[in-house]
Formats: structure tokens, C-alpha cells, sequence
């Protein structure tokens, strides 16, 4: 189907397609409490046990504005190098579900609390950048659970007015990889900046995903789909393939796209109408006249800038000019926060002598390997950086061989053990005394005339047979470097 | 014990200061008079036999430092009153009680005032008449058959025909006023934010407002000065620096500039009206008081704003009342089906209206030139009494275009009800303070409020001047107790 890796085309008989991708990225505010309550939003808790009478919209309930959130919002607007404005307006959505006890949702409609910015990708072809519409606050709904009772419909409110940010990209997408770098590098920016824990398989952060597609070259945007509500960026992809296709198929046809509401069937990997634009909801925003316009100084917002921590795009051109490392070292250290910290963590424990691009091949070799096994966070990383930086530290200053680390390495993950004390207790320390090499050699060329001599005649293959031989002798621990030279010298 | 039932909360509030009256003596005669007022239909829901045990124990260790020592007193049923049932004079609440107290009536029971019960009004507040009331209609004190107004109008009868010795209401586009005028009752709508909203069952959010309602100018400034408080709880709270009403209550209004608004004057107004505003703007100038003829030229656009942006709010604060969480269910096939049938069950005819009207001028397509336009409007009413303000004080008008009307004489008509809002519901969309006072009679003799209207914040200014004209109007209401068998 394409051919250039970089590039995502569908081509049917001559015509070769290009697809139009933008993302509306909900993402939970990171916050104690609620955006209009101070309901605790923690996640897993039983249900409806954490609802206040705001939530749960009776009578007479005001929404009191959480200052917090609006906090998180601007730093994430900031986060995304996007205008912050300093006037937003809460908005009333209205509609009736059982999940939403006021009969509207709260958002921020026409005048959004963040406005244009930018979000620059690290393909392997090079850098992407991706244009930022928006980013509102609104409040998110309880939720419905049709599964529990064959007749009714059960509802927790539980996350009934817990804050979301919606993110709307430009439709600046144009491939399955660039949608998960998109996903990736937004949740690496929210980390960095505490604004959302970018949890998926809570529901922190959820897509939905606008698709069209149109001619390659053309200028043109071909009518959109929506697909709602996608929580992984595993479906956001599969979700794309299949929606792609489908309007290709579509347009060979003959036929036309329908603008409409599609949902996600991950089970047989297809998209399904849920409403057309004629059934779409009119949903009457109009600004909430229980809430004043919120308006921020400048001065609010210069406090919350100089709060602002490195973010990723600074720190990678940072690590690449400090360290030496290569783009895409730098790259993977700085896509999540604990990973650059770890990584930094350990460069400083290796102090002056240091071998950073050792270090790098560690972390993102042995250590990643681990953690992919147990299916752990960086942050919960069997080995400390401290003890990583002096096991990096034992190969460089040649108490260890290489092969020697692998073996240490595996012991320090049962309770983080200093390696310099398994190298003593194992005594596993490296042989690099020259003279007690050769009289090793000595012996083990004694022990073996014949393939000495045989090695002298031309037989060259034979070095190897001896180089084996003073490992085995040795317990592994003969510097493999002297060992060659004295051989080379001796034989 | 009529005798106690006769005397102004000031009065009261100095007897049992005095320990010349106790809690239980005052709580028992209102209780007692209420008892055999069931015919006013004031109330929704009575609390007597409590408000005697805690008048009770009040007397056991009576705090008379309080603004209102054991001071019995009913309040509008769209008030949440925690454990004591909250209708809004709707079926769909109709067997709601709430967990929590609203600001406004914390703020009462916390200067030492008991809740007698909770009294009538139209469902959700909307109605001029209180007919819309699910709880049916209240009978007007001065005259059987007669409206007391609306929305407040239980709390209008329960004030003028002495049930409670005072009373608090909400005004969202005159249902303070027009009720007092309607009664011979003097009625508070304070500037929007003075008083919280929180826990007030809401009808318009940009528009209620809490207020007091009372005998005299006296009563309404003590209660006023009790109710108004900053709360965080409502994000339009405003915490501006509030008045101690009743101590800086003056009659010496020489020199202050009172405006008469030439659009006032609207085609079709009885002569009597017109009679009483001109007695009304002799006894300002006999207090020492200024005339200036002044122009509110958008005057004529408040009514059409107002039933543009009053039901627009309602339809979607009224979306709450589904069914779902509490209140009303009525059984159905599906949600769906659930939804139409509890709101068509649970809400009267004119709810219905008003939810059908706010819906349509929200929808795509009708946005803009309903409520964007009236929103436009409502800044030009606005801007209106602003530039007035730049040359008066306050200003007086009319209450009502007419005195109280008979039950079921504007039931079917609502555009013809709607009209009696044309003098009260301006304030609301410019969010200032205005009082009625009664200052006459009809040929009937049916009551005739004044209503004088003041800058933001100053309903200590408009209280002064009512305070001064009440003095000179002398009013004396005529209430022969016709209900008591």
C-alpha cells in the first residue's frame, strides 16, 4: 500500500490518496478535586462515593470555579507554546443523558482559555510540526453502566465533574505513526508539567479522531468523519486504517462521504455511524450565567511561565549539546520525564570520569529490557541510578569486563545491590595484572605444546583456542585486552 | 394575641428584647393565626409544632443580641431549607427535601429567627398571579378572589395577612415587587449579587435575586441588612461593603435628585397610576427631594429581552429535573420515554412554556437574533440607567400597571399577565436595586404600589427615600380579615 515509510498513501486503481487527520485529545486535569467542586477525584473509588451535591446538580447548586485547574490549564497551554487568553467564557451544553445530572455539560465554547500553539514531532525523517486549534476547559460526565443489571442502566457520578482539557489539533496529520508521535509527545509534554498524568487505560486521556481523505496534491479537504471516544493509540490506529479505507472505497465508488459521528468497534476493527449530521444534537451553548467570564492578568500568567520546568523540545537540544548524545538518543531520554531524570541522575553519579554514551547504551539497552519485562515504570526501576553509574563507572575504569557487567547487572536487580560489593563478593574484579597474566599464559602454552607449535606452523584459528583456555582458567575475569597482547607476544 | 400579630418585626424584636413578649408567646400567635388562615393557601408546607419547640428553647436561654431573637418567620418555598420539604411550587419536587440550607435563610436562622413553614409561590417562580402554583392558588388578604401577585405571592399574603411578621422572596423580573404592590406590602429587590443565590432554587440565574418582604420600610431594611452577605459559595456573589440598613435608616432625603422616567408612561395605564405617580413625586418633593424629568428610551425592549433571556436560562437550569437523581419519576418504556413523561407530568403548563420558549430562542439558527440580540439589548437598558445616573440618585415609577386582578382573569392570557412585569423587570436586566412601597388605592380600594429604583449597591439610598415618602404617604392597609370564619 506505500511504498516511502514516511509517507501514508491509499491508492486504489490510478488514484493515490492522502489522509487528513486531526485529534480533540480530552485529557483529565491532574487535580485533587473537581472543576467546579471539591468532590476528590481520585480514580478506582467505589462507586457515586464521591459526589457533591454540586455534581449531582440539585436544586439551588452553584459551580465554584476549582483555581487550580484553571493553573494546569494555562501551564499546559504554555507547554504547548499556545496563546494564553486572558478572557475565557463558560459555557452551558445542553443536552439530557442520564450521566449528566444538570442537563448540560460545562465548557468553554467560543471563547476557549487557550488558543493557537504548536507541537513539534521527531519522526525518524526528520522533525514535524503540528498546529494547536485549542484548548478548553470542561467538565467531564459520570458514567453509565448498561451491564450490571439486565433492566436498568446503573450510573456512577463518581467522575462527574472532574476536569478535562480538550486539545483540538489542526488537521495537520497525515499518517497512523504521526497520530501516536502526536499522542505520545502531548503526554510527554503534560508530564513534564504535572498538568495530566496522561493515564490511557484510566481514562486520563481519550480521542477523538476527525478523518478525511482526498488526491494526493490536492489543496482541498474532503468531507470529515468523527470517530468518538478512542482510548488507545493502538485503535487510534486501526481506527485511521480502517476509516481511511472505507472512504476510499467510498469515493472509487462513486458515492460520497457522509459527515457523521463514527464509533470505534475494537472487537472487529471497524468504524460504525452513530449519528449523521442531521441527527447531530443541538446542543444551545450559551455562556453560564451561574459563572463570571474568567479572566486572568498577565502578571498571574508570568507566574505560572517562571513555574515552568524544562520541557522536552529544550532538554533533548540541551542533552545533545551537554552530552554529545545523538538526536535519537536524545530523543527516547527526554520522551518521559523519568527517564531524562534517570538518565541525568546518572550522569551525575558517574562524576568526572564519565562514559555518557556507555551510560545511554545501559539505560536504553540492559535496563529498558528489564523494565519492558516486568512491566514496570522507570520510576519503579529495580536498579538505581546510583548503582547503575557505578556499575557504568566499574567498565569504563576496567574493574569489569563488559560480559562481566551482564552478569553483576542481573544480580543488582533483586534489591538494588551496589555492584562494586557483588564484585567483591563474587570476586569477579577483572585481572589486569600483567605478570600474573603470563604466568598464566606460560602454563596454559605449557599445558599445550603440541597446539602450540601447530599455532607457530600457520595454524592461526588456534589464538582463539587459547584465548578461551586463559578465560576458562581464570574464572571469565582476564582482562580479554591484556590476554590478546601477552599471547600475541608469547606465541 | 391578635394584638401580637399586628406589630412590625421591629416592634417584636424590641418586646422580646425587652422580655416583654417571649419567643414562644410570638411563634404561638403567628402559628395560631396561620392555623386559621388555611384559606389564604399562603402556605406549602408548615413546620408549627417545630417552630414552637425551638421558640421554646430559645426562651430557655434566649441570645438577645440577635437581629431577629426568636423571631418566627415563614419563608418562599423555592428557598432549600435542609430537612424540610422544598417544592418551588412544582410537582416534580414535590416530595423533595433538602440535605442543606440555602445562604440566604442560614444567614436568618443564624440571628436567632424560626421557621414557621414554607410558603406558596408560582412553580419555579414563573407567574405573576400564583396560579401557577402545582400547590394551587393564594388568595390575596385584601380581597376574596384577588391574586396576591407572583411569584411570591404566598409570601405577599403571608406578610399582609400577618401568618409571618415578615418574609423573604426572590425577584427575577419583579416577583418581589409586584406581590407587595398587590398586598400593601413593601418589598426588597437588592442589587444582583447582593444576596447569595446559593441554595435558592433557580428560575434565571443572571436575574434572581433574594430580597425582603415586610410591613414597613423599617422591618425590610433590618432583614435586608441580616440576608445580604458575600458568599463564596456563588461565584456572583459580590463583596462590596454592605450597610447596617436599620442604623443609617434616615428620612432626610433633602437635595437628593429623584428621576421620572418620560417612558413610563405607557399607553393604556389606568389613571389611577397615573394619579399615584404624580402624588407619589409631590410627597418625594414634600420630603425635600429634587425632580428631574429623565429618559430610559430602551425602556419599551425590557419586556420582549426579558422573555427572551428569563426562559432561556430556565430551559436549562429546569434540565436538572429529569427524573434521574430525585424528585418526580414518572414510569417509561425507555429513557427517553422516561424524560418526556416525568416532565410532562412533572411540570405545569407554563413551566412547559417557558422551557419550549428558552429552547427555541437557543437553538442553531435562532441564537443571534433572539438571545444574542437581547443580550445586546439588556447592555443597552443598562447603559440607559447608567446615564441617568449621571444626574439623579434613584428613581421613581409606577410598581405595576394596575392594582391586583381578579383569580382567573388573566390565567388563559399569558401575554396580558407578562405585562404587569413592564415597570419591574428593567431592574432585573440592569441588575439594581428597587423597592416597592404601597402608597394608595384603587377605587376598589385595593392597594397601589410606588417603586423607587437605586444606583447598584446604594439600597441604602432607596431605602432612605422610601423610608422618608412612607412617612408622608401614610398608608394604612385595608385588611378586614374576611378569610377567619
Amino acid at each position: 500500500m506505500t511504498k516511502d515509510k514516511s509517507e501514508y498513501l491509499i491508492e486504489r486503481h490510478n488514484n493515490v490518496y492522502e489522509v487528513v487527520i486531526g485529534l480533540e485529545v480530552h485529557a483529565q486535569v491532574t487535580s485533587n478535586s473537581k472543576l467546579f467542586s471539591s468532590s476528590s477525584t481520585k480514580f478506582g473509588a467505589e462507586p457515586n462515593t464521591q459526589v457533591s451535591l454540586v455534581d449531582a446538580a440539585f436544586p439551588g447548586m452553584l459551580p465554584v470555579i476549582n483555581e487550580f485547574c484553571v493553573k494546569q490549564a494555562i501551564k499546559t497551554g504554555i507547554g504547548l507554546k499556545a496563546k494564553i487568553n486572558k478572557r475565557s467564557v463558560f459555557d452551558r451544553k445542553n443536552y439530557f443523558y442520564a450521566d449528566l445530572p444538570q442537563g448540560y455539560q460545562i465548557s468553554q465554547f467560543k471563547y476557549p482559555i487557550v488558543g493557537e500553539g504548536t507541537v513539534i514531532l521527531d519522526m525518524p525523517e526528520g522533525q514535524k510540526e503540528v498546529g494547536i486549534e485549542r484548548l478548553h476547559l470542561e467538565q467531564d460526565a459520570g458514567k453509565s453502566i448498561h451491564d450490571m443489571d439486565p433492566q436498568n442502566t446503573l450510573v456512577d457520578l463518581n467522575r462527574s465533574g472532574v476536569a478535562l482539557m480538550e486539545i483540538v489539533s489542526k488537521p495537520d496529520l497525515r499518517t497512523p505513526d504521526e497520530v501516536s508521535a502526536y499522542i505520545k509527545k502531548l503526554r510527554s509534554i503534560m508530564r513534564y508539567l504535572g498538568t495530566c498524568d496522561g493515564n490511557m487505560q484510566e481514562g486520563s486521556l481519550r480521542a477523538d479522531v476527525n478523518i478525511s481523505v482526498r488526491l494526493k496534491d490536492s489543496k482541498e479537504l474532503g468531507t470529515r468523519c468523527e470517530i468518538k471516544n478512542v482510548n488507545s493509540i493502538k485503535f487510534m490506529q486501526m481506527a485511521i486504517d480502517y476509516e481511511a479505507n472505507r472512504q476510499v472505497d467510498l469515493i472509487e465508488e462513486g458515492k460520497s462521504i457522509d459527515q457523521e459521528t463514527r464509533l470505534f468497534d475494537t472487537k472487529k476493527n471497524e468504524t460504525r455511524s452513530m449519528r449523521s449530521k442531521e441527527d447531530a444534537h443541538d446542543y444551545r451553548y450559551f455562556p453560564d450565567p451561574d459563572l463570571l467570564p474568567l479572566e486572568v492578568t498577565d502578571e498571574f500568567i508570568n507566574e505560572l511561565k517562571a513555574d515552568i520546568p524544562e520541557l522536552p523540545d529544550d532538554k533533548k537540544k540541551r542533552f545533545i549539546d551537554e552530552f554529545k548524545v545523538s538526536p535519537y538518543e536524545a530523543t527516547i531520554l527526554v520522551s518521559d520525564i523519568e527517564t531524562a531524570k534517570y538518565f541525568e541522575e546518572v550522569v551525575a553519579k558517574m562524576g568526572k570520569n564519565q562514559d555518557i554514551k556507555l551510560a545511554v547504551n545501559w539505560i536504553t539497552g540492559e535496563l529498558f529490557a528489564v523494565l519492558n519485562n516486568k512491566n514496570l515504570e522507570i520510576s519503579q526501576s529495580p536498579i538505581s541510578a546510583k548503582n547503575l553509574a557505578k556499575l557504568v563507572n566499574l567498565i569504563k575504569n576496567g574493574t569489569i569486563s563488559g560480559k562481566i557487567a551482564k552478569t553483576i547487572f542481573e544480580l543488582m536487580i533483586d534489591g538494588d545491590k551496589d555492584p562494586q560489593t557483588i564484585v567483591e563478593e563474587k570476586g569477579l574484579k577483572q585481572e589486569s595484572d600483567p605478570k600474573a597474566l603470563e604466568a598464566l599464559i606460560d602454563k596454559i602454552i605449557d599445558d599445550n605444546r603440541e597446539k602450540a607449535i601447530e599455532y607457530k606452523n600457520g595454524k592461526e584459528k588456534l589464538f582463539g583456542f587459547f584465548v578461551g583456555q586463559a578465560m576458562k582458567v581464570s574464572g571469565g575475569k582476564a582482562n580479554p585486552q591484556l590476554i590478546n597482547e601477552i599471547l600475541k607476544k608469547k606465541l | 394575641m391578635s394584638d401580637i400579630t399586628n406589630q412590625s418585626l421591629t416592634s417584636l424584636v424590641n418586646n422580646i428584647k425587652n422580655k416583654k413578649l417571649s419567643s414562644e408567646e410570638v411563634t404561638q400567635a403567628f402559628v395560631d393565626r396561620s392555623e386559621k388562615s388555611k384559606e389564604l393557601n399562603a402556605y406549602i408546607t408548615e413546620d408549627f409544632s417545630n417552630a414552637i419547640n425551638k421558640a421554646k428553647k430559645f426562651d430557655q436561654n434566649p441570645n438577645l443580641d440577635l437581629k431577629l431573637p426568636g423571631i418566627p418567620m415563614a419563608v418562599k418555598d423555592l428557598f432549600c431549607t435542609e430537612n424540610i420539604r422544598t417544592t418551588a411550587g412544582s410537582k416534580i419536587l414535590k416530595n423533595f427535601i433538602p440535605t442543606y440550607e440555602s445562604t440566604v435563610t442560614q444567614n436568618i436562622w443564624n440571628e436567632g429567627a424560626i421557621l414557621l413553614g414554607k410558603l406558596n409561590c408560582d412553580e419555579f417562580a414563573m407567574g405573576s398571579s400564583n396560579e401557577t402554583s402545582f400547590y394551587g392558588n393564594v388568595q390575596n388578604p385584601i380581597d376574596n378572589g384577588l391574586v396576591p401577585g407572583g411569584s411570591s405571592g404566598g409570601s405577599a399574603a403571608a406578610v399582609s395577612g400577618r401568618l409571618t411578621p415578615i418574609t423573604i422572596g426572590t425577584d427575577t423580573g419583579g416577583s418581589i415587587r409586584q406581590p407587595a404592590s398587590f398586598t400593601g406590602t413593601v418589598g426588597l429587590k437588592p442589587t444582583y449579587g447582593s444576596c447569595s443565590r446559593y441554595g435558592i432554587v433557580a428560575f434565571a440565574s443572571s436575574l434572581d435575586q433574594a430580597g425582603p418582604m415586610a410591613q414597613n420600610v423599617e422591618d425590610c431594611a433590618l432583614l435586608q441588612e441580616v440576608i445580604s452577605t458575600y458568599d463564596k459559595k456563588d461565584s456572583t456573589s459580590i463583596d462590596f461593603k454592605r450597610n447596617d440598613h436599620s442604623k443609617e435608616l434616615t428620612k432626610n432625603i433633602k437635595g437628593k435628585k429623584i428621576g421620572i422616567p418620560k417612558e413610563y408612561r405607557v399607553e393604556g395605564m389606568p389613571k389611577e397610576i397615573e394619579d399615584l405617580w404624580q402624588k407619589g413625586i409631590q410627597y418625594a418633593k414634600e420630603c425635600g427631594a429634587e425632580i428631574i424629568d429623565i429618559s430610559l428610551p430602551n425602556t419599551t425592549y425590557a419586556l420582549p429581552t426579558y422573555y427572551i433571556v428569563a426562559p432561556a436560562e430556565a430551559s436549562s437550569n429546569l434540565a436538572r429535573y429529569d427524573g434521574v437523581k430525585y424528585g418526580f419519576r414518572a414510569k417509561g418504556e425507555n429513557l427517553i420515554d422516561m424524560y418526556e413523561k416525568t416532565r410532562s407530568e412533572g411540570f405545569g403548563a407554563e413551566v412547559q412554556r417557558r422551557i419550549m420558549i428558552g429552547t427555541y430562542v437557543l437553538s442553531s439558527g435562532y441564537y443571534d437574533a433572539y438571545y444574542l440580540k437581547a443580550q445586546k439589548v439588556r447592555k443597552l437598558i443598562k447603559n440607559d440607567f447608567d446615564e441617568a445616573y449621571k444626574k439623579v440618585d434613584a428613581i421613581l415609577t409606577p410598581s405595576t400597571p394596575s392594582s391586583a386582578f381578579k383569580i382567573g382573569e388573566k390565567k388563559d392570557d399569558p401575554v396580558s399577565m407578562y405585562l404587569n412585569d413592564i415597570f419591574t423587570v428593567p431592574v432585573n436586566l440592569a441588575g439594581l436595586p428597587a423597592i416597592s412601597i404601597p402608597a394608595g388605592h384603587d377605587a376598589s380600594g385595593y392597594p397601589l404600589g410606588l417603586q423607587i429604583i437605586g444606583k447598584a449597591f446604594k439600597e441604602q439610598e432607596i431605602l432612605n427615600v422610601a423610608y422618608a415618602m412612607e412617612d408622608k404617604i401614610n398608608f394604612k392597609n385595608k385588611i378586614t380579615d374576611w378569610w377567619i370564619k
